[in-house]
């Protein structure tokens, strides 16, 4: 648990005025003038305990502490912090949501506040604050965190993974750009696997990785888990198209795959033996942090993820939402400090820090700075807008998280991909998979 | 002297209440004894073993109180081909591993029971596995079957012995085989030392006797060292086998049950659906399921066990 102090805050700031953002005593400044016009005063002696996913961009991290030293000085908070990794926040945060004590505010994945509606401090004020005062909030984000007109959390940011690859790899195989459909991509992999520079997508259980491109497949093709009632549909000729598209990708990419985690893929990219693999952001920042992959960051691009034959971006990005508990003590102040971190003088320093690692979650973040201070970094300003809700068509919630943790629809893929199990045999397991979670 | 009938004062007779009585009856004296470990045993034992199956038979999640289901949990893991894919590796694991480590360790123990030079130290290296924690000894097997970055392949490769890189963890047939090394390197030295412990309790006089009547190594090993070795192999067979078949770490950290399910035990199974897709009755009607096995596990060295009452100077059975 971390306590914030402004020692803390100036050595957060050490490095962001390396970037040059706003730090130390303006920022101070601001969240003053600010803590004095908020629409949510903090309780005398508040204190709150807020658990966040740990962090995987040292800066993004600095942005954070200095953001939450600054929110403590200007409103008299103590703000305790700790970080879990992505698998250890859900269990924790439902914890505290059963016995209703030991946090006040949780930061996590997907649909975490859908997981225990009735424990959530509602949010209504605090979105209907910042959606008019930012230009609104991205269809999916709002879905991600609305129940009925009820916000049960504030969709902070998204997490986007998107098409990294080798340019040189990709003009070696004629591709002066980085094809823009489901018939050119298969085209490239064929070529970049005779040309010895192959790509590779994890088939493992692979939360993000894994998750994301495998229901970018599937959606693309116009096949779902559920339909807009939840009834089970993935039994369907869409979905045998699905798998006959993975499959003939999974044959042009590099072999093991099926055994790949998150970690795989940047590996393999980073070490040289993987020229096109779906991600956030995270290798092109360690290739251009590392003096010795200088000319690896010069050749590594993104682009965004082909189109599939539904004619519409049909991407899975990771959602990242926060709620407060309602038996918090200091619900002004949980709403305040929420307010707070997405305010234009804190958020577009973040995302900064994120270095393209996050996503807005608010329109008007669109033209923050980072989206244009390398031009590599713009498509992943997107994936707020692009992505479908973690449910796909279907409602979000408990049960289409429980899919999505479950590895339903990546085991569906890898079961047809390796041979384990004709089309038939792989929908039909997934659509038993699906029956008891959605029973 | 005549004698005078003296009034004799009637003893007094005090009543002992229940609560004295019992404070000195020493049946309850003793039960009074047993109480911190029957509570101990009741609330750190019995109880999350009690709780565990009452969750299976609810449909709670994390994040809710779940209601009675009845037999709903089992009756869907009863169709469900991923659990039954689990057990099935499950059994796989446990049966190929135990018996090649007991294999491997009963020669180690055998081989160290034996006067060489540096024997010491080779005891102490056969421990080194065993010490190495569990996780990290996962996470090199992890890199040391990579499929791409793979020790073992790269010198295959370099030796020309192979073209292209082993999938080993990407091929279910590898990866089976890849767990259940990795388990049996890190199962070998408890074997192999708790029988070495066995073996130097045997007499050295009943080889000499045995030697001198023109016994052979192997009729040494068949008819002294086995038999008397047979009460520390049932223990520490079914300790092997316990700890084999409720596996969890080496599983997460190489494989997390991938590929395409086809290391799943079932302890990682109960995880995957209990913790990290929050449905808690589910991943407990897993656990529960595993009961069964482990009870069977455990009687099959019990029984063992007493038919060896000849060791107390009575026959077998």
């Amino acid at each position: 648990m971390q306590d914030f102090t402004r020692r803390t805050l100036l050595q957060g700031g050490t490095a962001l005025a390396a970037t040059g953002m706003l730090t130390g005593p303006a920022l101070f400044d601001f969240a003053k003038a600010w803590a004095q016009s908020s629409p949510w005063k903090a309780e005398p002696g508040a204190k709150l305990t807020v658990m966040r996913w740990k962090r995987f961009v040292p800066a993004e991290d600095d942005a954070f502490n200095a953001m939450v030293a600054a929110f403590k000085t200007a409103t008299g908070t103590e703000m305790n912090v700790f970080s879990e990794s992505f698998e250890d926040v859900q269990p924790k945060a439902s914890v505290a949501a059963n016995t209703g004590s030991g946090l006040d505010l949780a930061w996590g994945l997907h649909t975490l506040p859908q997981l225990f509606p009735t424990k959530v401090l509602k949010m209504n004020d605090v979105a209907d604050y910042l959606g008019k005062k930012y230009g609104g909030w991205t269809d999916a984000a709002a879905k991600t965190c609305k129940q009925g007109n009820d916000w049960l959390g504030i969709p902070v940011a998204t997490n986007g993974g998107y098409m990294t690859y080798r340019k040189s790899a990709l003009e070696k195989a004629g591709f002066k750009e980085f094809p823009k459909d489901f018939p050119g991509f298969l085209e490239m992999c064929k070529a970049l696997k005779k040309n010895n520079t192959p790509a590779g997508f994890a088939l493992g259980h692979a939360s993000g990785d894994g998750n994301s491109w495998l229901h970018w497949v599937l959606w693309g093709h116009g096949a779902y888990t559920v339909d807009q009632n939840d009834k089970i549909v993935i039994n369907s000729p869409e979905t045998a198209k699905a798998l006959e598209y993975c499959k003939a990708l999974y044959d042009a990419f590099i072999p093991g795959t099926a055994s790949w985690n998150d970690s795989s893929n940047n590996k393999a990219f980073l070490a040289g033996e993987l020229y096109c693999t779906a991600n956030g952001i995270s290798i092109y920042v360690a290739a251009k942090t590392d003096a010795s992959k200088k000319e690896l960051a010069e050749d590594t691009y993104h682009a965004l993820w082909p189109v599939g034959p539904v004619g519409k971006p049909t991407e899975l990005q990771l959602a990242l939402p926060i709620l407060a508990f309602n038996f918090t003590k200091y619900p002004n102040a949980a709403k305040a400090f929420i307010a707070f971190m997405l305010e234009k003088e804190n958020y577009e320093k973040w995302l900064d820090g994120a270095q393209g690692y996050l996503t807005q979650t608010l329109n008007a973040y669109e033209s923050a700075p980072i989206w244009k201070a390398d031009p590599k970094n713009e498509v992943f300003s997107q994936a707020s807008k692009r992505t479908l809700p973690a449910a796909g068509i279907g409602t979000v919630g408990e049960k289409a998280a429980t899919a999505i943790a479950d590895f339903i629809v990546v085991d569906m893929f890898a079961n047809y991909c390796t041979g384990t199990k004709d089309a038939k045999g792989s929908m039909a397991e997934a659509e038993r998979q699906l029956k008891r979670i959605y029973r | 002297m005549a004698d005078v009938a003296l009034p004799r004062a009637k003893p007094q007779m005090i009543e002992d209440s229940a609560w004295t009585r019992l404070k000195h009856n020493r049946n309850w004296l003793g039960f009074w004894f047993m109480v911190p470990a029957m509570a101990f045993l009741i609330f750190f034992l019995a109880y999350p073993l009690g709780l565990g199956i009452w969750l299976s038979f609810t449909d709670t999640r994390i994040g809710r109180v779940g209601q009675f289901v009845g037999t709903e949990n089992y009756e869907w893991l009863w169709d469900d081909s991923i659990f039954w894919l689990s057990v099935f590796n499950t059994l796989l694991y446990t049966t190929v591993a135990s018996a090649i480590k007991f294999a491997v360790g009963l020669y180690l123990a055998l081989l160290l029971n034996e006067n060489m030079p540096f024997k010491a130290m080779l005891r102490a290296m056969v421990l080194i596995p065993f010490i190495v924690p569990t996780v990290l000894s996962a996470l090199a097997f992890w890199w040391i079957f990579d499929s791409q970055f793979s020790i073992i392949s790269w010198s295959l490769k370099h030796l020309g012995l192979i073209n292209q890189n082993i999938n080993f963890l990407g091929d279910t047939t590898w990866a089976r085989i890849c767990v259940i090394f990795a388990n049996i390197w890190r199962g070998v030295p408890f074997v192999a030392i708790t029988l070495l412990a066995g073996l130097q309790t045997v007499s050295p006089s009943l080889y000499e006797a045995a030697t001198l009547d023109g016994a052979t190594r192997w009729q040494n090993f068949r008819f002294i060292t086995y038999p008397l070795l047979t009460p520390i192999i049932a223990v520490v067979m079914t300790f092997s086998v316990l700890f084999t078949f409720t596996d969890f770490q080496l599983i997460w950290a190489m494989t997390r049950g991938g590929p395409v399910n086809a290391t799943h035990l079932m302890a990682t199974l109960s995880y995957q659906r209990a913790i990290i897709a929050g449905q808690l009755g589910e991943g407990a009607a897993i656990s529960s399921a595993m009961i069964p096995f482990l009870l069977a596990a455990i009687m099959v060295s019990w029984f063992g066990l007493q038919r060896r009452k000849w060791q107390q100077g009575e026959n077998n059975d």
